[in-house]
C-alpha cells in the first residue's frame, strides 16, 4: 500500500509538472511590455515573467506539500 | 547513421571496461590507505572503501574523449562535450574534498553553481526552455540562472540517494539509461550517444556497488554521476523530461526539505531508519527524525536492505516510463505559439 502511494505522488508529480509548463508556456510567456524603450521594455517583462513563474513553483511546493501530507499522513506519523 | 552506431558502441564499452577494470584495483588501493567507513546496514558494521569517485570519472572521462573523435563535428555538440567533461571533473573535485573533510550544508550547492559557469562560459547551451505538449519558451536571461541552479540541484539530488548498497549507482543506471531513450525518441542522436557513457559507467560501478558492496562511490562518485546527468539535460534540452526521470530522487530530497526545513549536510541529522532485531530496516520513533524515501518504503513493513534497493528501482523504472511517454507526447503541440 505505501508503495502504491509513493507511485501516485510520482504520477501526481508529473501531471502538475505537465500542467505548470502549460502555465508558464500559453499565459507567463506571452506577457510583453510596451512604452519604455525597446531594452527596458524586454528587461521589465523578463523580470514580471521571472517573478510570475518565481510565484508558481513557490504553489507548486505548496501544493506538494499538502499533497505528501495528506497522501502520506499514516507513514509520516508512523 | 553509421557513424553514430560505431560512436555509441565504442564509448559505451570504453565506459563499461575502464570502471569494470579500475574499481578493483581502486578498492585496494583505498584499503590499503584505510580509506574505508563503516556500513552501518551491514551485521556487524564492515569497513567498506570509499570513494569510488576517481573510477567513474575515469569511465566518462575516457569515453566522453572518445565522441570527439567519432562522433560528427558539430560546434554546440563539441561544446557539449567540453563542458561536460569540465564541469563533471569539477563537481568530482567537489565532491572529493567533501569526501576527506565533512564541510557544511551550503559548500556544495554553492560550489557545484560555480562548476555550472563552463556551460555558460562555452556557450554549450540553446537558451530555450521545452515543456512537452505546450511546445518551448525563449528566456535568454533566465536561462542563465537555470544552469547555475541545474547543476547542484542534480548533484545534490543523486548524492541524497546515495543512502544503501546499489542505490545510487543502480538508479543512476535506469535513469541514465531512460534519458537516453528519450534523447534517441527526439532524434537528438548526438546527446543520446554522449549520454550513454554516464548509463554504463553507473553500470559497471553497480557490479561492486550492489549489495552487500565491495566500495561506495562517495559523494564524489555520486555529484560526479549527478553533474554529468545535468549537463546532458542542458545540452540535450531536455530539462524537463531529464527531471521527470530523476522524480524518485527528487521526492527523496523534496521530503527531506520540508522536514528538515533546512540545507543541511546528510550526516548531520538524525537517521530516518533504524534496525530491527533481525536486521531488517525500519522508520525510526525518534521524534524530529527526517522524512525519506526509504522511511516512506519501510512504513508499513520492515525490509532488508536488498528489498529496499529494488522499491527504489522499481519507482525508478515508472518514472522512467513517464519519462519517455512525455518524449512521445512531446511532438503534439496542443497550444502553438508563435
Amino acid at each position: 500500500m505505501a508503495h502504491l502511494l509513493i507511485f501516485t505522488f510520482i504520477g501526481i508529480m508529473w501531471i502538475l509538472i505537465l500542467a505548470g509548463g502549460g502555465i508558464l508556456v500559453t499565459m507567463v510567456s506571452q506577457i510583453s511590455i510596451s512604452g519604455y524603450g525597446e531594452h527596458m521594455d524586454f528587461f521589465i517583462a523578463s523580470i514580471i515573467k521571472a517573478a510570475i513563474a518565481l510565484v508558481l513553483v513557490g504553489f507548486w511546493i505548496i501544493i506538494l506539500s499538502k499533497l505528501k501530507n495528506k497522501i502520506f499522513q499514516k507513514q509520516i506519523k508512523a | 547513421m553509421q557513424e553514430y552506431v560505431i560512436a555509441a558502441l565504442v564509448a559505451s564499452a570504453i565506459a563499461f571496461f575502464v570502471v569494470f577494470g579500475l574499481v578493483p584495483p581502486l578498492i585496494k588501493n583505498l584499503t590499503k590507505k584505510n580509506w574505508a567507513v563503516k556500513d552501518v546496514n551491514r551485521v556487524g558494521g564492515a569497513m567498506v572503501p570509499r570513494p569510488g569517485g576517481p573510477a567513474i570519472l575515469a569511465g566518462i572521462i575516457a569515453a566522453e574523449i572518445s565522441l570527439y573523435f567519432f562522433l560528427p563535428q558539430d560546434r554546440l555538440i563539441m561544446r557539449g562535450i567540453t563542458a561536460l567533461l569540465i564541469t563533471t571533473s569539477l563537481a568530482f573535485v567537489i565532491g572529493f574534498v567533501d569526501d576527506r573533510r565533512v564541510m557544511g550544508g551550503w559548500f556544495k550547492p554553492l560550489s557545484l553553481a560555480g562548476a555550472a559557469i563552463p556551460i555558460i562560459a562555452l556557450g554549450a547551451y540553446e537558451p530555450n526552455l521545452s515543456f512537452p505538449l505546450f511546445g518551448e519558451v525563449k528566456i535568454p536571461a533566465l536561462y542563465i540562472g537555470l544552469i547555475i541552479f541545474m547543476i547542484p540541484i542534480m548533484g545534490n539530488t543523486i548524492n541524497s540517494i546515495d543512502v544503501m548498497n546499489g542505490i545510487a549507482s543502480g538508479f543512476m543506471t535506469i535513469t541514465s539509461f531512460s534519458l537516453a531513450i528519450v534523447l534517441f525518441i527526439l532524434q537528438n542522436y548526438s546527446v543520446a550517444i554522449m549520454m550513454l557513457p554516464i548509463a554504463f559507467a553507473s553500470l559497471a560501478f553497480y557490479r561492486y556497488h550492489k549489495f552487500p558492496a565491495k566500495i561506495f562511490p562517495g559523494d564524489s562518485g555520486a555529484l560526479t554521476l549527478g553533474a554529468a546527468y545535468g549537463v546532458i539535460a542542458i545540452v540535450g534540452q531536455v530539462e524537463v523530461i531529464a527531471a521527470i526521470a530523476l522524480l524518485p530522487a527528487i521526492i527523496n530530497s523534496f521530503l527531506f526539505l520540508s522536514s528538515v526545513k533546512k540545507i543541511v549536510e546528510h550526516r548531520q541529522i538524525k537517521g530516518p531508519t533504524t534496525h530491527t532485531d533481525d536486521h531488517k530496516i525500519t522508520t525510526t520513533k525518534e521524534p524530529g527524525a527526517p522524512v525519506t524515501l526509504v522511511r516512506l518504503i519501510v512504513a508499513a513493513k520492515p525490509l532488508t536492505e536488498k528489498e529496499i534497493g529494488f522499491a527504489i528501482f522499481r519507482l525508478a523504472i515508472f518514472s522512467g516510463v513517464l519519462a519517455i511517454i512525455t518524449a512521445f507526447i512531446s511532438g503534439v503541440v496542443i497550444w502553438p505559439i508563435s
